[in-house]
């Protein structure tokens, strides 16, 4: 049964200096709350993974909290660059970032195989892209029944995946809908697990399409109303494209940066 | 009706879409012309994003691959290891539609670094799920605003190595002739010696090299529908 607890309990029992961290969500549910609580307690030498490390992951980038990134795509979605990102990889600032890099693909694969129980995954993927030459997580194997040139990738196994989910119960089994992503495979492949939801409710009425997460598979649960603003919570809250916009520019140079990071310290 | 380059590269790459087919859409120009294909001749075209929204049917352009509106009018909602392995890898979908920062005079993309992997000039966003859309979808087309600077002589990276059909720009529509892509197309009001000055190769003109028509105005105002 997962224990519920506040966010800045959670975050301090279950991350740690020098993890490996995801938080996921794809376009929907990011756990920024998470993230601002990660940067709020000083946390350093992550390895950060994530398929596409978004606003979020800019922002703890900026903040100085990683010495690693694995993900597949940093953009703004719809906007331009990551330029926290950007910062981090041209000129080492605030601290250097080393960089593990694939395709959605591939990621996607190495959770699944994370989630499995399995050292790697098998795709047809990376094919004639220089991408293999940069990233030695990127191998090819042959298929044993056909002789099929495939890629590997190994299996990602992070020690602390942090999702936000729509709700819970108070027995922390947790609930999540429309864009799903990749946060279930996330959650399985994780050492440890927390959730943010937007409500812990009595009951968990059925939804179409819905993902549980049963409270035995997750470690922590935490009620963040608005935790994935300005990503969004489908049937609670839109995508607060007017922020991502503005990101541009609070990003684009250090001291505005700091000055949105000093309002979130 | 007046029209920009940009809305004529759009209107290009709608029409390119045929109706009842299959397209696997990146965000930003491929979004916008595969939506108005949608909202023109190809009613029955069916949208996949790659945040798992297959049969999208947005009425108003998303910001993201992930909009709450692409999930709310899906035919189906999966998972995104689903999207990339059940959907996209065994070959289903008809066309990739692309952008890209950097191409080659093969077709082949680079969104990742200008300038050395290790010590890049400018760090690009990276691969996404590009590298995989252009191989495995049965046609793969590219929408770009055509410069020297994209139509590069050499890539500083490879991010994806498809085979491309067609390349549509603000400037005409190029396509493959023996191995290379060459100009086949200029749009209304565009010269050929303008093509050529916005490409780092020497670029072949074809011997068949037509004009666009130019959008019509239920095409234009469908397109500022959608984005205005």
């Amino acid at each position: 049964m997962a224990r519920i607890a506040s966010l800045a309990e959670a975050v301090g029992e279950l991350v740690h200096d020098g993890d490996q961290v995801a938080l996921e969500g794809f376009t929907h549910l990011i756990p920024f709350a998470a993230g601002h609580e990660i940067i709020r307690q000083g946390r350093t030498d992550l390895t950060l993974v994530r398929m596409t490390p978004d606003l979020i992951y800019d922002q703890l980038i900026g903040a100085g909290c990683a010495r690693k990134l694995i993900f597949s795509w940093g953009g703004n979605p719809g906007v331009g660059s990551l330029h926290r990102f950007r910062d981090a990889v041209q000129h080492s600032w605030p601290v250097p970032l080393e960089i593990e890099e694939h395709s959605h693909a591939g990621m996607a694969n190495r959770y699944v195989a994370g989630a499995s129980g399995l050292p790697f995954a098998v795709l047809r993927g990376y094919t004639g892209t220089d991408l293999p030459k940069q990233t030695d997580t990127i191998k090819p194997v042959s298929c044993p029944f056909t002789g099929e040139v495939l890629t590997a990738v190994p299996a990602l196994n992070p020690d602390v995946t942090i999702v936000h989910a729509q709700r819970a119960d108070r027995k922390g089994n947790v609930q999540l809908w429309g864009i799903t992503g990749v946060q279930k495979e996330a959650v399985l492949a994780a050492k440890r697990s927390l959730v943010t939801v937007e409500e812990i409710v009595d009951e968990l009425e059925p939804r179409p399409n819905a993902v549980t997460l049963p409270g035995w598979v997750v470690t922590m649960v935490a009620e963040v109303p608005q935790g994935a603003h300005p990503s969004y919570a489908h049937d609670y809250y839109v995508r607060d494209n007017e922020f991502y916009k503005q990101w541009d520019a609070i990003s684009r140079d250090r001291d505005s940066f700091g000055q949105w990071l000093a309002e979130i310290r | 009706m007046t029209y920009t380059t940009d809305e004529m590269m759009t209107v290009a790459a709608a029409r390119s879409l045929r109706d009842g087919t299959s397209c696997f859409v990146g965000i930003g120009l491929p979004s916008t012309a595969a939506n108005l294909a949608r909202a023109t001749h190809a009613p029955d075209l069916v949208l996949i994003y790659e945040s798992g929204c297959i049969g999208a049917k947005p009425g108003q352009l998303p910001l993201s691959i992930g909009d709450g509106i692409l999930a709310e009018t899906a035919d189906s909602l999966v998972s995104v290891p689903e999207i990339f392995n059940y959907w996209l890898q065994p070959g289903r979908i008809d066309v990739g539609f692309l952008g890209a920062a950097q191409l080659d005079r093969h077709g082949r993309i680079n969104t990742t670094v200008i300038g050395d992997y290790a010590d890049p000039k400018v760090r690009l966003p990276g691969a996404g799920g590009a590298p995989e859309i252009a191989t495995a979808c049965k046609d793969v087309v590219i929408i770009v605003r055509q410069s020297k600077r994209t139509f590069a002589e050499r890539l500083d990276f490879v991010t994806s190595a498809g085979r491309p059909s067609m390349i549509i720009t603000d400037l005409g529509v190029l396509r493959p002739r023996d191995g290379e892509f060459v100009l086949t197309q200029v749009h209304p009001g565009i010269e050929v010696s303008q093509a050529i000055e916005a490409t780092g190769w020497p670029l072949r003109v074809s011997a068949d090299l037509s004009t666009t028509e130019p959008p019509t105005p239920s095409e234009l105002t469908a397109l500022r529908r959608l984005t205005g």
